[in-house]
């Protein structure tokens, strides 16, 4: 099996030096693409490869470069690439191993994609408590600009590019594309309407492509590779592998580098060892807090962009967060909204009020508080806060875990509604 | 309804309907009459998509059933959108945004000075949304206090972000803004302190709700539709924005904005909005004075009536018969005065109306008029209105200024002389970047955030020359700091860039000031609406013939789109002008040598215009004095007589804004019947013989007269209907139909209903009933409100089209033609280079938004923001006076001296200094003036 993301990773030690990077074939890919590719050849094999966006929504990433207006559509001016490294949805640490792991490799997917739309500059936004991949990060960035792989003129070719690691103050919503936008321009993080799309006009309202860090990481193997050999690392029809992740009271909790397509079955009961003794399994996120639950009929489901969404859920970040038989299903709803309600920025009304609404509710239910009429205004919610309807993709991301936990765990709900407080306590 | 431009279908609710091309849906449909709720989206602020509460269902095509939710404000109306207003989802989805907004909001409406004028409260209505859900507390915010203009109860606030995109985004002001996150976001300054911006007011208008309402207002709560109200204009500076003026109980109790598309727009300053008081003052002259004493209607106590209530005194009752002995007495003792003159000199005012100071012209005979404008002011207004009614480049109105793409300002501190110009430029800067965006990105133009992000507050080319630094800094490309001279000398070289054929180059071609001009005549030579703004407050006629002429090669460029706009130094100074006068120092010179034994003096307190010896020279070498004014100065302390005169409040009348729009004034207050406009007593006055007999009895007579005598101010009548117009059934009332008490008003006098006052002079009615509120012609609206929009966001409803013309047309008459087929040589006369000295530096005037107007400085809101006088020197000049800021030193200019605390101001020219102007501690020195500074020696 495959792992072109993390073969160079050794989990607990030092990254590779540069010239360790070097040596296990990095920046070979770059060398090709400066030397002999043109930005919409680059482009044209990520289309190929079916690369899918690893942020959360899965949108193919060859097509997002393709948006970006290129030749003598161009505005004049700089153009920008940012890596998505705010990572603070609850229950992902994907990008913080590939960081921290291997930070070149992101450096040389980051200049590949830049190259792919002649952007001038690149950002990496990045969470604010990872000091550690900051630290690599930082160091990764100074090596490369030492060896000429980033500044002017790239390897020597006409290509130049300037990268800045950027910390964020440490806000969920920096990592949603447009707030980020916002934030690395010193305004208030709140999200931007669409149309305009950043591919035209993004930071200072230049054209700008956000990427997840996972995704960037998978453009040096492609190119060096191919778009057929990326295709053949996957179980299903969207190529590639993917960082799963499970966290929980499973036997081992990590990461691992799978196939894409591997099923919820296989990462939770092989790689995650399965429950832990005396753990029942009741259901699970598949793919971070803002995804809808998923349960044990869906396990043999395979974690891709779309087979989830078949059953109900999202494969979100594909880092996966269990609820155990012990764990009051309502509390655990309730630690989530509590967290989306603090993190909404406050700029669109239903998010704003309606989830510090809705956590209150869970809190009063919770804490035995609850009234018959609650779950109604709870479901509510569960479409009032839609796509759409909100400013973005926070909210309804955030009411994703209450609805279906309405729907699988409604039985808890009532109960505690009923004996007015948490059986789960009790027992 | 006729619409320019592309006109685009779209279905509402299954019915077709025709709408401008580039709309938004909430603009399309609030144009069409829809009832469809909004909170952030505000016509001149546009759409965000912030609140949710516009949310229509958008059908793909006619066979789409389920449609999906979008917001009407972010959705553009394309052709053959299909929306549904009535749409059980969205109606059921806004109402819920009322249930949030409702969650933390405090509901204390009875207690909130917006009730009953509250957009909230209207949109609440209009959802459907009444019964409270939620059984949680609520949370609460701390106030600040934010200076004397508004009130701040951030519990009521409802998040729609208008305040901080208005204050920040629209109009520049960088002390207040969003704090926090998530649902504890509040709205306000870093700390406590009165907000900076000149324009803060309008935060109780742009606010939907009772976080922001105005302060002093909130001295006497009254409601909304126990107000008498009446459709005025501002006198607060030449630009007559257009307001409406709230009464109660014989005060004027606020000013709103009145909405005029080719003046004011939406907005207004705080001058403007918050001068009025000087109404309330409490040296308002009630009574006739004859000889410094008051002549008291018989049978009326003088005590203060109101006074404890911080109004002003006035006296109790009397009746109507003791009143009009004491006016008969007055008036027959002026004319006495006046029959047994020889020469009457008769000195108007440029703040007082058209009307009155055409009555006191013929009063005394147009070669003993005088405009009451220092020779200076005279040649300045006097040439302004000759370049604006004579040159080939027409005088914008200021929301063309908003469209201008290259704007060269010479000379003017904007923001200080005429308020709102400032508000317009920060728009004009916006057009040609945003125009850009729109091509190339295609962002429609109300999508504002978008807009803002694609051009990163990129501005168009403006350029500033001043000789100290201005507010529109901020958005100039380049700012030059020179004398009056040299600002005039390159907007001379400005003009040679732009026609080195018609214009000489600057003695010694090699002045630097051509590299300058070079740029900037490039800029207007490339513009498509460039414009020129110069003004009187330097008082240089060479800036103003420089920037005329900057404007005639545009013109001859074929620039048919140039534009001027000229900032006269009052509110009536155009007008006054067009009545063709003497100036104040011919009027001295007529009194010394003239033969002249009498003046009568209307509306202008004279020490503002003239030195203090000469003043008194003036009162001396006279036999006899008649003042008329409003309140008690310096002027009618030397009065024989002083007649009581109306203010813009309790009359009506005429003024002709900078662009030579003439604009309609309707009093609000009943007027006593002692107190009345200066025009009416000047008509007493002017009876022929010995009866009651008058020259002119209503305001439709005496503006019938003007039209008829004077040419240049024939359209004035045409500014608005007159009384006889309008059939007495079809009246505007001032009172809403919904006024409360009115009959319990006044039970402590009389149990009797009084009948309401009669109104001889206007088209408007003391009283709730007349004309149906569609009939309302444009410039008498007395009040926006409509039918389920108590607040006024209810402005939707007189407008033609969202942000477009009122129905029926914007009102005002311009007085000056087409510029198409004028045509007029360049002026000649360019001053030398200035040669700063630095032992006597040439003091110029500053201006202060708050201060520098004399009227609005007697307001007690306004009067809390005035600065003291200072003297403004260089850095330089600070140094080798071995002065620190504040320190105090002697001033001496022309043969004043003043000590004055100085102001060390980085930028001001070299070998300048400032001296505030109209202050209300600093005398009139008559500048510019070279002057003297001396460092205080320690006493
Ligand atoms: C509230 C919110 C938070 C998000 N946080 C992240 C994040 O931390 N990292 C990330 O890569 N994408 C995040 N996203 C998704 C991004 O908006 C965006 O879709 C992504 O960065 C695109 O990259 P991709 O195409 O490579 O997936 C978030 C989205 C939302 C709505
Ligand atoms: S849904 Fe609205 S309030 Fe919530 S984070 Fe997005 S924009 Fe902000
Ligand atoms: S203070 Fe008023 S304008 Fe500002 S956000 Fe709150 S409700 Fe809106
Ligand atoms: S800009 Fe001038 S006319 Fe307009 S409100 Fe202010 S003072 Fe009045
Ligand atoms: S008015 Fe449309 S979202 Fe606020």
């Amino acid at each position: 099996m495959e792992t072109p993301l993390t073969g160079n990773i050794r989990p607990d030690r030092e990254p590779p030096s540069l010239k360790e990077y070097e040596k296990s074939g990095g920046y070979r890919a770059l060398a090709r693409v400066v030397s002999g590719l043109a930005p919409a050849e680059v482009t044209a094999i990520v289309k190929d490869s079916t690369l899918m966006g690893r942020g959360g929504a899965g949108f193919p990433t060859g097509l997002k470069w393709s948006f970006v207006p290129m030749g003598v559509d161009a505005p004049p001016g700089p153009r920008y690439l940012v890596a998505n490294a705010d990572e603070m949805e609850p229950g992902t640490f994907k990008d913080r191993v590939l960081m921290e792991g291997d930070p070149h490799q992101l450096v040389e997917g980051m200049i590949i994609s830049a190259y792919a739309i002649q952007a001038t500059t690149a950002f990496i936004f990045l969470r604010a408590d990872y000091d550690l991949a900051e630290k690599r990060l930082k160091r990764a960035v100074a090596e490369a600009y030492e060896a000429g792989y980033l500044g002017k003129n790239i390897m020597r070719s006409a290509y130049s590019l300037e990268m800045y690691v950027h910390v964020s103050a440490g806000r969920y919503i920096c990592g949603e594309e447009t707030a980020l936008l916002n934030s690395l321009e010193g305004k208030r993080a709140i999200p931007r309407a669409r149309p305009p799309f950043p591919q035209v006009s993004g930071l200072f309202g230049k054209p700008t492509v956000v990427d997840n860090v996972e995704t960037l990481c998978n453009v040096p193997h492609i190119l060096a590779n191919g778009a057929e050999w990326y295709k053949s690392l996957s179980l299903t029809a969207i190529g590639g592998t993917k960082m799963y992740g499970v966290s929980g009271r499973v036997n081992r909790p990590g990461w691992w580098e799978l196939p894409m397509g591997t099923t919820v079955r296989e990462i939770v009961e092989v790689h995650a060892g399965g429950m832990r003794p005396g753990y029942a399994l009741r259901g699970l996120l598949p793919g971070g807090a803002s995804t809808d639950f998923l349960v044990e009929q869906h396990l043999d489901t395979p974690m891709d962009f779309t087979s989830i969404p078949k059953v109900g859920s999202r494969m979100g970040t594909g880092t996966m967060i269990i609820l155990d038989g012990k764990t009051c299903p309502v509390a655990f709803v309730l630690n989530l909204l509590k967290f989306f309600a603090h993190e909404s920025c406050g700029w669109c009304t239903p998010c704003r009020e309606g989830l510090p609404w809705v956590a209150r509710i869970v809190k009063a239910i919770e804490e035995g508080q609850g009234e018959a009429r609650d779950l109604s205004v709870l479901e509510e919610h569960c479409v009032a806060l839609a796509p759409g309807r909100t400013f973005c993709a926070l909210a309804p991301g955030a009411v994703e875990p209450l609805q279906s936990a309405l729907k699988y765990f409604r039985e808890d709900f009532e109960r505690h509604i009923k004996e007015r407080g948490c059986p789960w306590r009790a027992a | 309804m006729p619409l320019e431009g592309r006109v685009t279908t779209i279905y509402i609710d299954n019915l077709p309907y025709g709408v401008k091309d580039g709309q938004n849906l909430l603009q399309a449909s609030l144009t069409l009459g829809f009832n469809l709720p909004y909170f952030c989206w505000h016509p001149a602020l546009h759409s965000v998509g912030a609140c949710r509460q516009c949310a229509v269902k958008v059908f793909k095509d006619e066979s789409d059933t389920r449609g999906r939710l979008a917001m009407g404000c972010m959705t553009p109306a394309t052709e053959g959108t299909r929306l549904s207003i009535e749409d059980p989802e969205a109606k059921a989805f806004r109402a819920g945004v009322i249930e949030w907004l409702m969650l933390n909001h405090p509901h204390d409406c009875p207690i909130c000075d917006e009730g009953g004028e509250c957009h909230l409260q209207d949109m609440t209505v209009m959802s459907g949304h009444n019964y409270r859900r939620s059984r949680f507390r609520k949370r609460t915010h701390l106030n600040q206090n934010l200076g004397p203009f508004l009130n701040h109860e951030m519990n009521r606030c409802i998040q729609c972000y208008r305040c901080v995109r208005f204050y920040r985004d629209y109009s520049g002001g960088r002390d207040f803004n969003v704090f926090a996150s998530h649902d504890s976001v509040y709205f306000g300054r870093y700390e406590d302190g009165a907000l900076e911006s000149p324009f803060s007011g309008n935060l109780v208008e742009v606010c939907p709700t009772g976080v922001f309402t105005d302060k002093p207002f909130k001295e006497h709560p009254t409601r909304k539709w126990d107000l008498q109200t009446a459709p005025s204009v501002c006198t607060g500076c030449s630009l007559g924005c257009n307001i409406i003026v709230a009464e109660r109980y014989g005060e004027v109790r606020r000013v709103l904005n009145r909405y005029n598309a080719d003046v004011n727009r939406y907005f207004l300053c705080d001058r403007g909005r918050y001068g009025f008081d000087f109404v309330n003052s409490q040296r308002r002259l009630r009574l006739p004075l004859v000889d410094g004493r008051e002549l008291v209607p018989e049978g009326s106590a003088t005590q203060a009536l109101s006074a404890t209530e911080g109004g002003s005194p006035r006296p109790a009752p009397a009746s109507s018969e003791a009143k009009g002995a004491v006016v008969r007495r007055a008036v027959a003792r002026a004319r006495d005065i006046l029959h047994g003159s020889r020469r009457a000199i008769g000195i108007g005012s440029p703040r007082a109306s058209v009307e009155s100071n055409y009555a006191l012209r013929s009063l005394v005979g147009p070669d003993n008029f005088c405009d009451g404008m220092t020779s200076g002011e005279h040649r300045l207004v006097g040439m302004m209105k000759d370049i604006v009614a004579s040159g080939p480049v027409r005088s914008l109105s200021l929301a063309e200024v908003e469209r201008a793409d290259v704007v060269l300002v010479l000379g003017e501190d904007v923001v200080n002389t005429a308020p709102l110009l400032d508000l317009a430029l920060r728009q004009a800067v916006r057009t040609r970047p945003e125009a850009v965006a729109e091509q190339l990105l295609r962002i429609p133009l109300w999508d504002d955030r978008a807009k803002r992000e694609a051009t990163q507050g990129k501005q168009g080319p403006l350029f500033v020359a001043t000789p100290y630094p201005v507010s529109i800094d901020d958005i100039a490309v380049k700012s030059y700091r020179l004398s009056p001279d040299d600002i005039a000398r390159l907007a001379q070289a400005v003009a040679y860039a732009i026609d080195p054929e018609g214009i000489a180059p600057l003695v010694g071609a090699a002045d630097p000031l051509h590299v300058v001009a070079e740029t900037i005549g490039g800029s207007l030579g490339l513009a498509a609406r460039p414009l020129v703004i110069a003004g009187a407050s330097l008082g240089s006629e060479a800036i103003l013939r420089a920037a005329a002429n900057v404007a005639t090669a545009l013109a001859k460029a074929g620039k048919k789109d140039a534009g001027l706009f000229l900032v006269a130094p009052e509110a009536n100074s155009m007008g006054s002008a067009l009545l063709g006068g003497m100036s104040l120092d011919e009027a001295l010179e007529a009194v010394r040598t003239g033969g002249a034994d009498t003046v009568v003096v209307v509306e202008n307190d004279l020490t503002s215009r003239l030195k203090e010896a000469s003043f008194r020279a003036l009162f001396d070498s006279t036999k006899h004095s008649i003042v008329l004014d409003f309140f008690r100065n310096r002027t009618t302390e030397l009065a024989e007589i002083v007649l009581p005169v109306a203010t813009f409040a309790e009359s009506s009348g005429t003024f002709v804004n900078n662009e030579g729009r003439a604009q309609r004034f309707f009093e609000v207050v009943n007027p006593d019947e002692i107190v009345s406009a200066s025009w009416k007593w000047l008509g007493l006055l002017s009876g022929r013989g010995t009866g009651e007999e008058i020259a002119w009895d209503t305001l439709d007579d005496i503006i019938a007269r003007i039209s008829e005598d004077l040419p240049a101010l024939a359209a004035i009548g045409s500014a608005a209907p007159g009384a006889r117009d309008v059939p007495q059934v079809h009246r505007v009332p001032r009172d809403s139909h919904r006024v409360s008490g009115r009959t319990a008003n006044v039970a402590s006098l009389t149990v009797h209903e009084p009948p309401p006052p009669r109104d001889l002079d206007t088209p408007l009615s003391y009283s709730m009933e007349g004309s149906p509120r569609g009939r309302i012609p444009s410039s008498l609206i007395a009040r926006i409100w409509a039918p389920r929009w108590n607040s006024v966001q209810a402005l939707t409803r007189f407008q033609e089209e969202v942000g477009g013309p009122l129905k029926g047309g914007d009102p005002g008459a311009l007085l000056f033609g087409p510029a198409s087929d004028r045509t007029r040589a360049y002026f000649d006369g360019v001053p030398e280079a200035f040669a700063p000295d630095p032992r006597r530096p040439l003091a110029v005037a500053i201006r202060h938004v708050f201060g520098s107007e004399p009227l609005s400085a007697l307001s007690r809101s306004v009067s809390e923001r005035i600065p003291s006088r200072y003297v403004g020197i260089t850095p330089d000049a600070a140094r080798s006076l071995a002065v620190a800021d504040g320190e105090r030193v002697e001033v001496t200019v022309r043969d004043l001296r003043m000590e004055l605390p100085v102001r060390i101001m980085a930028g001001l020219a070299e070998g300048l200094c400032a001296l505030p102007e109209g202050l209300p501690d600093m005398p009139y020195v008559g500048l510019p003036a070279p002057a003297g500074i001396l460092k205080r020696t320690a006493p």
